[in-house]
């Protein structure tokens, strides 16, 4: 190709050639395969900028936070507390003081169980969440409702996996006192209309608590506009590393919550007779943080806008499209979720094999699809199947791969008949 | 690693084509088996003849492998008393996990397992129906020695 011909075609507007070289591995061999990694819902891969990011953090800047004068701490401190501001500009949360480093999702969902909800629910309460949860938001709840006496509700689903609203509008009182939504689920794509879904609650004086697990890498999250209440999320799920994630909290809320574990760091003083406790955000943050975890979480963030999220949603959804009409050409293929508006994941079934065995055929090919009840077990007996196989697709994958997942599915056949 | 290794012509002829498949009606000793993290389920029911099974059947849901494995075991130790059982699950046992062993050669069919060791994620399923099969017994045991 000559110079000229290059200079005269326009810059594709999302290179995903490019993007695949920023994460070292994607170019890993799995049984004599090369990887085709499907599986970013349950954790995404990592670019080079992140490893990086942490790598650099270790090497050079490694103390523990708020602890020390000297200049390792400081400068471990001025990084912990600088991705913090990075992750409110990536939510437009008002305050760094309503950001609150967690381990993960789940860590995020519990504290707002245990803070907010068990000291002020009793009996008579009620907790809604819907039927297409993960267990990290219908567990910690459970515990409350044990602990309390307050009940759970659940509005249901259609059979898309479509949150059926007038349903949950239904089930809406003055005795809601929390919400608890996924904004995409990780079992079936299903995007839920959040924003519908706070405001008829908020019309009855319910928190909602949103569980973003799944929509932090897809799509622009601004916590102010949804008017949501609490949001949480996990950094593997955006490209980031594990054990550190981030509970979005409304300042006036957390203001008013008791701590839900005591330590270091969430106290200005103590004595044996009483503790005062720290402002927020660090009230919720007893103990040594992740710290490294932040750093990269920061470094995930600044990646993703330099791609721009809407860029990668587009990217996504044209997969999701190809991916959908490819798939409905299998023979004997049935989706597991077909609401109107989906990210970019796809459970499907194959009559006669087991997905289990469906995600051993895949693997042998160098496929990584995740197979089981993607902790959402309700939503699996919804469906009646024991479980599905899940390919999920990220800002890295292509459309080339999706002629190889399709093309290991007809390995499938051979094998099964 | 290769496919062929752990989805046999035994094993699919057995997926295919479950031996003793169902329940026992009225029967000695049953137990349910879980598999959570596949969503595997089965039942293993027994009709005892002393300490002998007389007969056996299972059902349930699951992948090629559970199911196989399962009709495999229950052709295995049709007629067969508690120690030859306990002998056989050991061997088994062994076949599946130890990346030494040779399948002993009085295993017969059941020899068509080892290629699962080679697919640690699957070693669970293979296994299911034996610890069903156990709880069964012991169950079975238990009444025996309260009544
Ligand atoms: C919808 C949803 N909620 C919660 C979680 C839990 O996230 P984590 O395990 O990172 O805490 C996940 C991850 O699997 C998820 O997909």
């Amino acid at each position: 190709m000559s110079a000229q011909v290059l200079h005269s075609t326009p810059a594709p507007v999302y290179d995903v050639e490019r993007v695949r070289r920023d994460f070292p591995i994607l170019t890993r061999m799995v049984n004599g395969k090369p990887l085709v990694y499907l599986d970013s819902a349950a954790s995404a891969q990592r670019p080079r900028r992140v490893i990086e990011a942490v790598d650099q953090y270790e090497t050079h800047s490694h103390a523990n936070v708020h602890r020390g004068v000297h200049a390792l701490s400081q400068e471990a401190t001025e990084a912990f507390e600088g991705a913090r501001d990075r992750v409110r500009r990536f939510i437009n949360a008002s305050s760094t003081r309503e950001i609150i480093f967690v381990r993960g999702t789940t860590e995020g969902i519990n504290l707002v169980a245990q803070s907010y909800a068990r000291s002020r629910l009793g009996k008579g309460d009620e907790i809604l969440i819907t039927a297409l949860e993960h267990h990290a938001n219908i567990v910690p709840w459970q515990l409350v409702c044990e602990q309390t006496g307050a009940t759970l509700k659940v509005a249901p689903i259609d059979h898309r996996g479509e949150l059926i609203h007038e349903e949950l509008e239904k089930l809406l009182s003055p005795r809601t006192k929390v919400v608890a939504v996924a904004h995409v689920s990780n079992a079936l794509g299903t995007i839920l209309p959040v924003k519908r879904i706070i405001d008829a609650a908020h019309a009855q004086g319910a928190v909602v608590v949103v569980d973003g697990a799944q929509a932090i890498p897809h799509a622009r999250v601004d916590v102010r506009a949804l008017g949501a209440d609490f949001y949480a999320f996990s950094a593997h799920k955006l490209y980031g590393p594990t054990g550190v994630g981030v509970l979005y909290g409304r300042e006036s809320l957390l203001a008013e919550m008791p701590p839900w574990q005591g330590g270091g760091d969430m106290i200005k003083a103590v004595t044996f007779e009483r503790t005062t406790y720290n402002d927020l955000p660090w009230k919720f943050e007893a103990g040594t943080p992740n710290i490294s975890g932040a750093v990269g979480l920061a470094a995930a963030m600044d990646y993703v806008d330099e791609l721009g999220i809407e860029n990668i949603a587009a990217h996504e959804q044209r997969l999701l499209q190809v991916a959908t009409e490819a798939l409905a050409r299998v023979p004997g293929l049935q989706f597991i979720g077909t609401a109107a508006h989906k990210a970019s994941v796809i459970s499907f079934t194959l009559d006669g094999v087991h997905p289990h065995d469906i995600g051993t055929v895949l693997d042998a090919e160098g496929v990584a699809v995740r197979t089981g009840h993607h902790c959402a077990m309700p939503v699996m007996d919804f469906f009646r199947v024991p479980a599905t196989a899940r390919a999920s697709f990220a800002c890295y994958n292509t459309e080339d791969e999706i002629g190889q997942l399709v093309a290991a599915l007809r390995k499938v056949r051979e094998v099964f008949g | 690693m290769d496919l062929k290794d752990l989805y046999r012509d035994v094993i699919l002829d057995h997926k295919r084509q479950p031996r003793n498949f169902g329940v026992i009606e009225n029967a000695d000793a049953h137990a349910d088996g879980h598999n959570p993290l596949c969503g595997d389920r089965l039942t293993v029911s027994l009709r005892l003849n002393g300490d002998r099974i007389e007969d056996v059947r299972f059902q349930g849901e699951g992948c090629a492998i559970s199911t196989a494995s399962a009709s495999l075991m229950t052709e295995a130790i049709k007629g067969k008393d508690r120690a030859a059982i306990h002998d056989l699950f050991t061997r088994v046992h062994t076949l599946l996990t130890d990346p030494g062993a040779l399948p002993s050669p009085d295993l017969g069919k059941l020899a068509a397992l080892s290629g699962v060791r080679e697919f640690p994620a699957r070693v669970k399923c293979a296994s299911l129906c034996w610890h069903t099969l156990n709880a069964a017994l012991a169950r079975s045991a238990a009444t025996v020695s309260t009544e």
